[in-house]
């Protein structure tokens, strides 16, 4: 999350990441200092310039001295810290994450319009998925094509709430939000009205541009063919908290 | 004591089937039925999806012929949007489409069906496959693979890759053409042409070997269905319909695809997943009728290529007059479409238009009914979707083109098994036999697999109570 431009200062902090010795400002997160030093940590509901929510527990990290494994998005880091990223504990934690979200709805990429752009597709590949080994839940899930420009398919949605943050935080229109418990939770709009029909919704696609998956994509795209843009995020947040 | 033939799986061929031939008390056949084994779903599990989902999601019902799928859904896709499509766009579907055509058929003669042909109906099943012929004619076994490949390489030069491209999208296709890949395509096909101008001669010197067979594989009078350009000629992508009886006459001509319920009913028998399409005005199963390489040369008035134009002339002197009626130069014609499908690719990309860079027409839904017909390798596919206001499936309906040849299969095993097997003394290569007629079709049971001789092969003797009375193994 973007800090205000005028803080008060901060200390910084000695860590270890990785057997690496870094420094780092005390309000960082652990998830911040790590991409700022290219050390690579999967996430799916971190986005750089939208609020932490800490649902999808793959940034996952061990801290020496706690048996917890802790979310490297939602932990600021501290004096003396010794992270470790990629212990096989928190491989095989990471592919069994990504394994039940592709057997809770129908993820099938073969035919998906983010086929080849899809972050849940890439870190599945980045961690070792070659098979899922839990059985697939195959629940069939609707699909709202109801929007002008826009088209939402619950099969591909993993819940992460980007879409609810950005079209709160960052274009002010609450759009979007979650309903329903365990496996009848999905993100709706406008208190569960199809799409087409809010009457809060912009239009502004920020929704569709930060899905990982191919949830949300525009209409009259094919197979493969919806590539999505993020680069306007950290620019927009940053300009909406100077202010 | 009336006894049943099982053939399973039935090798060699595109997918899982089974055979069964029920002998009679002498041991002479009573009935021979053919019948798919599987159940896939397609129509039904499409429902709900996104119309632009479609060409992607029903590519997968074949791994062999992908691209016929594509095209077809995508033409009903077109047909959704209520546009017509670029014609750079056009042309370059039509280029892979024929790409497919040649790689379909190499595999279908070289590598399913050449085994047959090269080391004979008896040979040692263990023997009877490419491998066999590897070792017993390499530089054919060789130009197989290298046709084979010439057409692969074409479509994923075109799409990127081999196997399910998506590269062909609802208005035409996503990418122009590049002029190093039209170069690098039109080097290719010099090498493919000498490759089937070679088998097609080769194949010639082997006919007469095979009266026989020829008399017995399925020769029988049925119509025939395929799609004719407006001026009758041989068609792959598009065109109209053309419908001619046995002897020849033109039942129905520049049908538009349409107006195919008119024409086409689907019948459905317990004993088989597989549809029965017919002809709706001759009823069933008396509409029965014929698809296919067979079809589309008895239907064309010329293929408008020179080469294959001499070779369609060749074909036509195969029979003394009529449509060619034996469904074993399905072979004989699947060799004549190879050198069509080369000539016309190169005539394609030698036109300078098919470097524009206007390839696709954007529009959203316009209907919602969508129709779309091309010629698969197997015969013609077609594609009928409807979908709601959102653009969401709600109705599927797809005409295989190995459907419209099941009559004609079950057709034809009887024949086979009339004239050549023989219950009371059972081998393997009467079986063969009748295994061999269904690879005259080149059925596309399903994209599964390819058994290339090595499924197990098990024919049991039951008794009419059910009982075991012989069995022959095939490992």
């Amino acid at each position: 999350m973007p800090r205000p431009a005028n803080q008060p200062n901060v200390r910084v902090v000695t860590l270890k990441i990785d057997d690496l010795d870094l420094s780092a400002r005390e309000d960082e997160t652990i998830i911040e200092v790590c991409r700022e030093n290219k050390i690579p940590i999967p996430s799916l509901c971190y986005l750089d310039g939208l609020s932490t929510w800490g649902a999808c527990r793959l940034c996952v990290v061990e801290l020496e001295g706690q048996n917890r494994l802790t979310a490297a998005c939602s932990t600021r880091v501290a004096e003396g810290m010794q992270i470790h990223t990629n212990t096989e504990r928190l491989q095989r934690y990471r592919r069994t994450i990504i394994e039940l979200l592709f057997a809770e709805r129908s993820h099938i990429c073969s035919v998906c319009v983010s086929n080849g752009h899809c972050e849940l597709q890439s870190l599945a590949q980045r961690c070792g998925v070659d098979h899922v080994r839990v059985p697939y839940r195959q629940a069939a899930y609707p699909v709202d094509s109801s929007h002008e420009m826009f088209r939402l398919d619950h099969n591909r949605c993993v819940l992460c709430t980007r879409c609810v943050r950005v079209c709160d935080e960052i274009e002010g229109a609450h759009t979007w939000d979650v309903m329903g418990r365990g496996s009848d939770c999905r993100v709706i709009t406008d208190l569960a009205l199809p799409w087409g029909e809010s009457e809060t919704c912009t239009g502004c696609g920020k929704c569709v541009q930060v899905c990982p998956t191919g949830a949300l994509v525009k209409q009259g795209t094919s197979v493969g063919e919806m590539v999505k843009d993020q680069h306007f995020l950290p620019i927009l947040a940053r300009r909406r908290h100077a202010r | 004591m009336s006894r049943t033939l099982t053939i399973e799986p039935v090798t060699r061929i595109e997918g899982h089937a089974r055979i069964t031939l029920q002998l009679g008390d002498g041991g002479e056949v009573e009935d021979a039925k053919f019948h798919l084994t599987q159940f896939r779903g397609f129509e039904k599990f499409c429902e709900g999806r996104p119309y632009r989902e479609m060409p992607a999601l029903t590519a997968r019902t074949c791994g062999i012929c992908p691209v016929s799928h594509l095209l077809a859904s995508n033409k009903a896709c077109d047909h959704l949007l209520s546009v017509s499509i670029p014609p750079t766009g056009e042309k370059l579907r039509r280029i892979m489409n024929l790409a497919q055509l040649v790689q379909s058929h190499a595999l279908s003669f070289f590598h399913l069906s050449s085994p047959d042909l090269l080391l004979g109906w008896d040979a040692d099943p263990a023997s009877r496959n490419i491998f066999g012929v590897m070792r017993q004619e390499p530089a054919l076994a060789k130009d197989g693979i290298r046709l084979r490949q010439i057409g692969q390489t074409i479509i994923e030069m075109l799409g990127g890759k081999k196997i399910h491209p998506t590269w062909v999208v609802p208005g035409g296709v996503n990418e122009p053409l590049s002029q190093e890949k039209r170069d690098a395509m039109l080097k290719l096909l010099p090498e493919g042409l000498e490759i089937a101008k070679r088998t097609y001669a080769f194949f010639k010197t082997l006919v007469p070997k095979f009266l026989d067979e020829a008399n017995h594989f399925g020769n029988q009078p049925t119509m025939f269905l395929s799609l004719v350009t407006p001026k009758g000629d041989l068609e792959h992508y598009d065109g109209l319909f053309r419908l001619k009886d046995a002897q020849g006459r033109i039942l129905e001509d520049m049908v538009p695809p349409e107006d195919y319920e008119r024409l086409i009913g689907e019948a459905v028998e317990d004993f088989s997943y597989m549809k029965f399409p017919y002809y709706k005005p001759h009823g069933y199963p008396q509409g029965i009728y014929r698809v296919g390489p067979l079809a589309r040369l008895n239907n064309a008035n010329t293929c408008g290529t020179p080469y294959a134009d001499v070779a369609l002339a060749e074909f036509h002197m195969l029979q003394e007059s009529g449509p060619i009626a034996s469904s074993f130069h399905y072979h004989y014609a699947r060799l004549v479409e190879i050198i069509f499908g080369l000539e016309m690719m190169e005539r394609l990309l030698k036109d300078p238009a098919i470097l524009d860079s206007r390839v696709r027409a954007r529009a959203r839904s316009n209907r919602s009914e969508g129709i779309g017909v091309s010629e698969a390798p197997r015969g013609t596919l077609l594609h009928h979707y409807r979908i709601d206001d959102d653009g969401l499936i709600t109705w599927v309906n797809l005409v295989i083109a190995t459907g419209h040849n099941n009559l004609a299969m079950n057709q034809a095993i009887r024949q086979v098994a009339d004239a050549y097997v023989d219950g009371n003394d059972l081998r393997e290569g009467m079986l063969n036999r009748v295994e061999a007629v269904i690879r005259c079709f080149d059925p596309c049971l399903s994209c599964a697999s390819h058994a290339v001789g090595q499924m197990p092969l098990r024919i049991e003797l039951l008794d009419p109570a059910g009982r075991l009375i012989d069995t022959l193994n095939r490992d």
